[in-house]
């Protein structure tokens, strides 16, 4: 609603340009990591399901292993979420310092 | 021995301290002061009243029962908290932008304010929470059971003391909740007591886990033996029902009414998020860190049979550890007291918005600006509310009889929450979600959910066993646990994925059958988009002075105070008078609904304005008149982008222009010295030879006659000079007259041949090939035959070679026909070569006396037979090449 049609059709008078600085590169493939951290912890919490089971007659794993395989890896998303975090904090502060913060998104 | 008495005590004392530290954090918070109840640190544990009582007691009964599988409704919020860079972070965003009171206000206010979907979202939320609530009835009783078990001086009964609590907790509820009215505002001192409750129960749940590992085990080494030799120490999960609860809980993690109140509403700064990102899960893991020890313990200790859901509790009793019981006490309780205040608080406000409202409204048809407080009417609204929702969960109890385990009734809560994903999922990222969509995949989801889970699940046979046995009227394939025919699965997994998945199926494809409405429209971009604009949709068309009106309504919406304050500011925004009612322009409307959402719902809002404004709500009309004149605003902007390029377009030719005229009057100015000069050459030696014709004595007949012939030759010069410069004036003014005529190459030729040749003093030989030049031309003669005698002239005048040689030869090359003239002398240097058609220009010294207006008048009118003269470098001598256009001769064939 803002600016109807606004650098839609026509070309901008300063075209952004096509390769980012390496600073906003790297915001980008940050946001990219975040967006891939869930499927990332989807998949590790799935694999579980893989492992033998008393049903199936095979050795089953001992609950004890269970335990520790879990908590890690919910351990290993805790961390990469605070890496994250810190890393989101830096970036907001850069954002907020320099004003072309348009460009960022997405 | 702890009594039943000191239990009762101990409570009292707990919730009068929670008390006093609510009201003294909104004392600090109205005050200005207290930054730390913004922080992240208090909305992170604000948002574990994710953990209730049924965690605290039911994860340790449900890890007792099936192993690891309890940890599944931990890892689904994990998951939502590590995504909300996409997830969260929007939502939040999207809550504070739109001022949402509720979920069922974010689902109505997406699909076009429609209070329909709300009361629907509502009466959904109602139902999913009353077992959720009655759960906690049911683990606050029990846990008081335990104790009472334990002192047989007590009079218990567990009838009287599930009514006690649960009149108990709705008191508590309405005196937290609804203390003021506007839901959107922060309750900083909820939040703060919630956020103390949370470190209560992690502290109570990590000392009974230490009193385990370390006090009763002997150790981490010995707890991890004992667990793999217990009988759940093998890993044994159901595939199905791993996945499901994981993304059950993940799902309802969103959904359910309170944690979007702490998550959204309550949510102070959307960077909260970033900290709660990874301190909400490491809540979460430290909360079920103790949890299998505690249950493998306790079936190590307690007798068979004992209930392992309050294994928190009597572990602890059985060791003789009264005080950590009582802890452990205070932490359940804890659980249940915040989850139901927060969850009250989100249902009345649901409840008192989208139900009592909009009745009250209907009621009182056209007359939302009459006297009276509404604001009354809403906290009374929100208070019989929750007691409604009390009395709902307390029935539920009664009626479930309360045997079913803790984990199943939560569980039944999520699924039916969950039904609301697809539409709040759709309605945040896809822009094609329609209100109708939603409605139908709500109510499949709903109708699934009710019939798969809630009544099979109610003991005291509302379905009859029948039904489940063999399906309504003896048809098979609606078995309520066997949708078509397919059996086997386990009755949650089972009613997740024919609910959720149908509800998703329905909602996507009524949504792309069905078309929005233009406020849907509108929202929809403003949800999907609400990164790139956080401006909202422009409705209102306010035309009439109904400024009084909505004064009057306002302030009974928003009290007297702030409803004057928020005109006199809008008032002085607009003219800077701040006396006056502020114009209800559509801007001032949009704020003034906004305001009003905060405290009564987006779409409650909408409507008491709409009864004031008229036109209730946004017409295509209005809609159509925002996009014409956004339209007009393009067109025009377009018209100026025209205007701008035309003008850019003629200041350039204009500058062209000047730069043409500054060149052709240098080029006149060049023109006139050299016409100038030319002309004084003769006019000096024709002046001075009349003048010693005229004055000197005695001059010899020989003399006088040589003088005379000089002075003649000089006039002729002089003529011929000024015949040139008028043909070539003629020729550039294009005024010449063309004289067409029809001849061959050859005939041409002969004669500027002849003619060239008569009258000059040198001798050059001429080199023909007649055969190629039988080429028939339909131009005028005389003037190519000018050309032609000027070019031979030319080699004969300057060729250098002893024995001059001129050839002369045609070709047909692409069209044209092509004459070169090429002498066997030294050519023109190659710096002169751009020189030699210019006027005046002259190669070498003025011995042949040509005045160098040639080659000028040769350009000239080969551009007027419409070909051209061109000197031919690299041919040995001196080479030119006039072409002609051959057009005539195809004709003529």
């Amino acid at each position: 609603m803002s600016s109807p049609g606004e650098g839609k059709d026509r070309p901008s008078p300063v075209r952004p340009s096509l390769f980012l600085e390496r600073q906003s590169y790297r915001r980008r493939r940050l946001a990219d990591a975040a967006r891939l951290l869930p499927f990332l912890g989807a998949a590790m919490l799935a694999l579980p399901l893989l492992w033998p089971d008393e049903s199936e007659g095979a050795q089953a794993l001992p609950l004890s292993s269970a335990i520790f395989y879990i908590f890690a890896c919910w351990g290993v998303l805790i961390l990469i979420s605070v890496i994250f975090g810190i890393a989101a904090r830096r970036m907001a502060a850069r954002e907020n310092a320099e004003p072309e913060a348009e460009t960022w998104r997405r | 021995m702890a009594t039943l008495n000191v239990l009762i005590l101990v409570c009292l004392g707990y919730v009068v301290l929670l008390f006093g530290v609510a009201f003294a954090a909104d004392r600090l918070a109205a005050r200005g002061g207290g930054k730390w109840l913004r922080s992240p640190l208090i909305y992170t544990l604000s948002l574990s009243i994710y953990c209730t009582a049924w965690t605290f007691y039911g994860a340790v009964g449900n890890a007792a029962r099936s192993g690891l599988e309890f940890v599944t409704i931990y890892l689904g919020p994990t998951l939502v908290m590590v995504s909300w860079w996409w997830g969260l972070r929007k939502l939040v965003r999207i809550g504070r932008s739109q001022r949402v009171t509720s979920i069922a206000d974010l689902i109505s206010s997406r699909y076009g304010k429609s209070n329909t979907l709300a009361v629907c979202v509502t009466i959904l939320a109602v139902l999913g929470g009353t077992p959720y609530i009655a759960l906690q009835l049911q683990s606050i009783t029990l846990s008081f059971s335990i104790f009472a078990e334990a002192d047989p001086t007590g009079l218990y009964r567990e009838g009287s003391s599930v009514f006690w609590v649960a009149a108990g907790l709705a008191v508590f509820a309405i005196l937290f909740g609804t203390r003021n009215l506007d839901a959107n505002e922060r309750h900083h001192g909820v939040v703060t007591a919630i956020a103390l409750e949370s470190v209560v129960k992690l502290f109570a749940l990590l000392a009974v886990g230490v009193f385990v590992v370390w006090g009763v085990a002997g150790g981490l080494g010995p707890m991890m033996d004992q667990i793999d030799a217990s009988e759940i120490g093998q890993w044994h999960v159901d595939a199905g029902r791993w996945t499901t609860f994981i993304f059950l809980s993940a799902a309802a993690f969103v959904c359910l009414p309170r944690m979007f109140q702490v998550m959204v509403v309550e949510n102070d700064d959307e960077s909260h998020l970033r900290t709660a990102a990874w301190a909400f899960p490491l809540y979460l893991l430290l909360m079920s860190l103790f949890v299998v020890p505690i249950a493998v313990v306790g079936l190590d200790l307690m007798p068979e049979g004992s209930n392992p859901d309050l294994f928190v509790l009597t572990v602890p009793l059985s060791q003789g550890n009264d005080w950590l019981a009582m802890l452990s006490f205070i932490g359940g309780f804890s659980s249940a007291t915040s989850m139901v205040i927060v969850t009250a608080m989100a249902l009345s406000t649901m409840v008192s918005n989208h139900v009592v409202m909009p009745i009250w409204l209907n009621t009182q048809e056209g007359t939302a600006s009459v006297s009276g407080d509404v604001r009354t009417i809403v906290l009374m609204a929100r208070r019989v509310s929750i007691a409604v929702i009390m009395a709902l969960g307390y029935f539920y109890f009664q009626l479930s009889g309360g045997g079913a385990a803790l984990t199943s009734i939560g569980l039944v809560a999520f699924a039916g929450i969950s039904q609301i994903l697809p539409a709040l999922v759709g309605g945040l990222f896809w822009r094609g979600a329609t209100r109708t969509g939603a409605l139908v995949g709500l109510s499949v989801g709903f109708v699934l959910w009710i019939y798969t889970l809630l009544l099979p699940g109610m003991e005291g046979g509302i379905i009859p066993a029948s039904v489940i046995e063999h399906g309504p009227f003896g048809w098979g394939w609606l078995r309520p646990q066997a949708l078509f025919g397919i059996e086997g699965i386990d009755p949650m997994v089972h009613t997740v994925m024919w609910s959720l998945s149908l509800n998703t199926v329905a909602f996507c494809v009524v949504s792309m059958l069905s078309f929005p409405s233009p406020l849907e429209r509108l929202q929809g971009a403003q949800f999907v988009n609400v990164f790139d604009h956080s401006v909202s949709a422009r409705g209102w068309t306010g035309s009439v002075a109904q400024s009084e009106d909505l004064m009057i309504m306002t302030q009974r919406i928003l009290g007297t105070i702030p409803a004057q304050e928020f005109f006199q500011a809008e008032a002085e925004r607009q003219n800077g008078r701040p006396g006056r009612l502020p114009e209800p322009t559509p801007q001032f409307l949009e704020r003034l609904e906004r305001e009003l959402s905060g405290s009564v719902g987006a779409a409650t809002a909408h409507a008491m304005i709409g009864q004031i404004v008229g036109g209730a709500s946004v017409s295509v009309e209005d809609l159509l008149a925002v996009a014409d004149e956004s339209a007009q605003m393009l067109e025009y902007s377009s018209q100026l982008e025209v205007k701008s390029t035309e003008l850019s377009r003629t200041a350039r030719q204009l500058r062209e222009a000047n730069a043409k005229l500054t060149q052709v009057s240098m080029q006149k100015d060049a023109f006139l010295s050299q016409v100038s000069h030319e002309l004084r050459t003769p006019m000096t030696s024709i002046r001075a030879f009349s003048e010693i014709l005229r004055d000197t004595e005695g001059l010899s007949a020989d003399e006088q006659t040589r003088y005379s012939a000089i002075i003649h030759d000089e006039a002729l010069r002089l003529t011929r000079l000024l015949d040139d410069l008028l043909d070539l004036s003629v020729l550039e003014s294009g005024q010449v007259s063309l004289n067409m005529g029809d001849a061959t190459l050859t005939e041409v030729l002969d004669r500027a041949v002849s003619s060239a040749l008569a009258g000059g003093d040198r001798k050059l030989s001429v080199r023909r090939v007649r055969a190629s030049e039988r080429i028939p031309l339909h131009t005028d003669l005389d003037r190519l035959g000018q050309v032609f005698i000027n070019l031979i002239s030319n080699a004969q005048k300057y060729c250098d070679a002893d024995d001059p040689a001129l050839t002369i030869s045609a070709h047909d090359v692409g069209g044209q026909v092509v004459i070169d003239f090429i002498d066997n002398g030294g050519g023109i240097p190659p710096e002169a070569q751009s020189m030699v058609f210019e006027k005046f220009a002259r190669v070498g010294s003025d011995k042949a006396g040509g005045a160098g207006l040639g080659l000028a008048i040769c350009r000239e009118i080969m551009q007027r037979l419409g070909g051209e003269v061109a000197y031919l470098p690299g041919q040995g001598g001196a080479a030119f090449r006039v072409s002609l256009p051959l057009a005539y001769r195809q004709a003529a064939q």
